[in-house]
C-alpha cells in the first residue's frame, strides 16, 4: 500500500512517571478505515485516544496525520469519552449543538439549528428539548455520538462508547452506528473490550496486550459491508472471534 | 415508595406540614406562658405578642424598611463581590492560597466586636449596616461558588478542550454552570445570617431599624414588643430564603428536578 495513511504512529510509547502505560508501537490507519482497538481492561487503551486528542502527550515517537505532524494538523479528531459528558443542564439539542458552538465556532442558536437537522438521523428528534437526566442509557449515547459528529472532523475517536449498556441496548446501538458509519465514512479508531463488537463494526482490529500495552496482532475481518447480525454466525466472523480471543489470552499473560 | 411520602411530596403538604410546626410551637408557648408563674414582662403568651406588635404595626413597618433595605443592598453587592473573588481564586491557585486565609479570618472576628467598630470608624448611617451583612454573608457563597467550580465533570472539560475551547469558553461553558447548586447553597446560607447581622448593626448605633425597635423595647422593659420585633425578624427571613428557593427552582431547574427524580 502506497497511500499515504491517515493516522500513522511510529515508534510512539506513553509513561506516567516509572509507569509503562503504552509500549513502543507502530499503528497506521487508512483513510475511510474503521479500526477497532481491542484490549483487557486498564491496559491503555483509552491513553492512546488521550495522545490523539491532545490531552496527553507521547512520551517518545511521532504522530502524522495525511503525512503531516500531528502538532501541525489543527484538531482532525472528535474524540467521544466513555463516560458520556454530556451537559445536566443542556437540553438534547444544545448537548448536540456543543460540537458546532464550541469545534465549530457558531453562536448558540446557529449551533441549535444546525443540530436539530442531525436529531433525526439518531432518532432524537422527539427529545430535543429532554435533559440527559430524563434519557436512557441508550439514548444517551445517542447524543454523545450526535455531539462527536457534529464537531465536523474527519475523524472519530470512540472510546467505549456503549460498554455500560446492556447487551441488547448494546447490539441496537452498535447496528445503528455501523448504518450512520455507512453514510460519509469517517475515519474511525474504536476503543472496545467486546470482541463481537470489534468484528461486527471494524474493518481492521489491532488487538493490544496487558500494560504496558503492545499490539499482538492484527487482523483484517473480510465481512462485507453493510454488516448483519447474521454475519455474526457465520464461519468467519466465528473463526475471526475465536482468534481474536486467543489473541487476546496471550496477550494477557495467562495460559490456557 | 410508600403512600405516606408520596403524599408529602405533593405541594399542599409541603406547606401544611411546617406550618402545621410553627402551630405547635405557637400553642406551647402560649399554654406555657399562662399557666406558668412566669411574668408577663419575663415571657408574655404568644396572643400578647401578636396584640402588642399588632397595635404598636406602624412603628414596626416603619422600622422594617430600613433594615430590609440594608439587607438587601448589602446582600446584593456581597453577590457580586462573592462572584469575583470566587472567579478570582478559580484562575489562580496562587490568588487561591494568598486570599483565602485572609477570608477565613474575616469571619472569626466576632460580630459583637466588629459591630461597634463600624459604628467608630463609619458612623450611624447605612454604610455600615450594608458593610456587615456584605461582610457576614460573602462567605458561604464564596465557598459554595468555589466548590461547584471544583464539581465540574472532568470528561466534560476535557472534551471542550479537544474541541479547542479556551479557559473562558470553559468557563462559562462548564465550570460557572457547574457551581451553580453550590451557589444556591451559599445563597441559602447566606441569607439566613443576613437578617442577624443587618439587627446587630444596628444594635451598635443607628437611627432606625429593627434593631433599635428591639434595643428601645428592651430598654423600656416591653417583652412583648421585644418578641413582636424578634417575630417579624424571623418572618422576613424566611421570606427571603424561601424566595432564593424559588429563584433556584427557576434557574437550575435541571438540578432541581433531577434530584426530586432520584430520591
Amino acid at each position: 500500500m502506497t497511500k499515504i495513511p491517515a493516522i500513522s504512529l511510529r515508534r510512539l510509547s506513553k509513561s506516567f512517571g516509572d509507569l509503562d502505560v503504552l509500549g513502543v508501537m507502530d499503528l497506521d490507519v487508512g483513510r475511510g478505515e474503521f479500526v477497532s482497538i481491542l484490549g483487557p481492561s486498564g491496559c491503555g487503551k483509552s491513553t492512546l485516544l488521550s495522545i490523539l486528542s491532545g490531552i496527553e502527550e507521547a512520551t517518545t515517537g511521532e504522530i502524522t496525520i495525511h503525512g503531516a505532524p500531528l502538532n501541525q494538523s489543527g484538531q482532525p479528531f472528535a474524540w467521544m469519552p466513555q463516560n458520556d459528558a454530556l451537559l445536566p443542564w443542556r437540553t438534547v439539542v444544545d448537548n448536540v449543538g456543543l460540537g458546532y458552538q464550541v469545534a465549530g465556532r457558531l453562536s448558540k442558536r446557529a449551533a441549535r439549528d444546525q443540530a436539530r437537522l442531525l436529531l433525526p438521523a439518531f432518532g432524537l428528534e422527539e427529545f430535543s428539548r429532554a435533559l440527559p437526566y430524563q434519557l436512557s442509557g441508550g439514548m444517551r449515547q445517542r447524543v454523545a455520538l450526535a455531539r462527536t459528529i457534529a464537531q465536523g472532523r474527519d475523524m472519530l475517536l470512540l472510546d467505549e462508547p456503549f460498554g455500560a449498556l446492556d447487551a441488547i441496548t448494546r447490539t441496537e446501538l452498535q447496528l445503528w452506528l455501523e448504518q450512520i458509519w455507512g453514510v460519509d465514512r469517517p475515519t474511525v479508531i474504536l476503543i472496545t473490550h467486546d470482541v463481537r463488537e470489534a468484528v461486527l463494526l471494524s474493518d481492521r482490529i489491532y488487538v493490544f496486550s496487558d500494560r504496558p500495552a503492545q499490539i499482538v496482532a492484527e487482523f483484517e475481518v473480510p465481512l462485507d459491508r453493510p454488516r448483519t447480525i447474521e454475519m455474526l454466525a457465520g464461519a468467519q466472523a466465528t473463526q475471526l472471534e475465536l482468534d481474536l480471543l486467543r489473541a487476546l489470552h496471550v496477550g494477557s499473560g495467562d495460559t490456557p | 415508595m410508600t403512600i405516606a411520602e408520596g403524599g408529602f411530596r405533593q405541594p399542599l403538604n409541603r406547606v401544611v406540614a411546617p406550618l402545621l410546626m410553627i402551630g405547635v410551637f405557637v400553642g406551647a408557648w402560649e399554654i406555657y406562658a399562662r399557666n406558668s408563674s412566669i411574668g408577663d414582662t419575663v415571657l408574655p403568651p404568644f396572643s400578647r405578642v401578636a396584640q402588642a406588635g399588632w397595635a404598636d404595626r406602624q412603628s414596626l413597618v416603619a422600622n422594617t424598611l430600613p433594615t430590609l433595605r440594608e439587607v438587601l443592598v448589602g446582600f446584593v453587592i456581597s453577590v457580586i463581590f462573592a462572584f469575583l473573588i470566587s472567579i478570582l481564586l478559580d484562575v489562580s491557585p496562587r490568588a487561591n492560597r494568598a486570599v483565602m486565609p485572609l477570608l477565613i479570618g474575616s469571619q472569626t472576628i466576632p460580630l459583637v466586636v466588629l459591630a461597634p467598630l463600624f459604628v467608630i470608624w463609619f458612623g450611624f448611617g447605612f454604610f455600615p449596616k450594608i458593610l456587615l451583612v456584605t461582610l457576614v454573608t460573602f462567605f458561604p457563597i464564596v465557598v459554595g461558588l468555589i466548590d461547584g467550580y471544583a464539581s465540574s465533570e472532568r470528561d466534560s472539560v476535557t472534551l471542550l478542550r479537544t474541541m479547542g475551547a479556551g479557559t473562558l469558553t470553559v468557563f462559562g461553558l462548564v465550570r460557572l454552570p457547574s457551581a451553580m447548586p453550590g451557589f444556591f447553597t451559599g445563597l441559602r446560607i447566606g441569607i439566613t445570617y443576613a437578617v442577624v447581622a443587618a439587627i446587630f448593626a444596628e444594635y451598635a448605633g443607628a437611627v432606625n431599624g429593627l434593631g433599635v425597635y428591639i434595643q428601645g423595647a428592651s430598654g423600656s422593659f416591653r417583652t412583648d414588643l421585644v418578641l413582636a420585633g424578634v417575630l417579624v425578624a424571623a418572618t422576613l427571613t424566611l421570606v427571603l430564603y424561601a424566595l432564593t428557593v424559588l429563584v433556584q427552582r427557576l434557574a437550575i431547574p435541571w438540578y432541581t428536578q433531577s434530584r426530586e427524580v432520584s430520591q
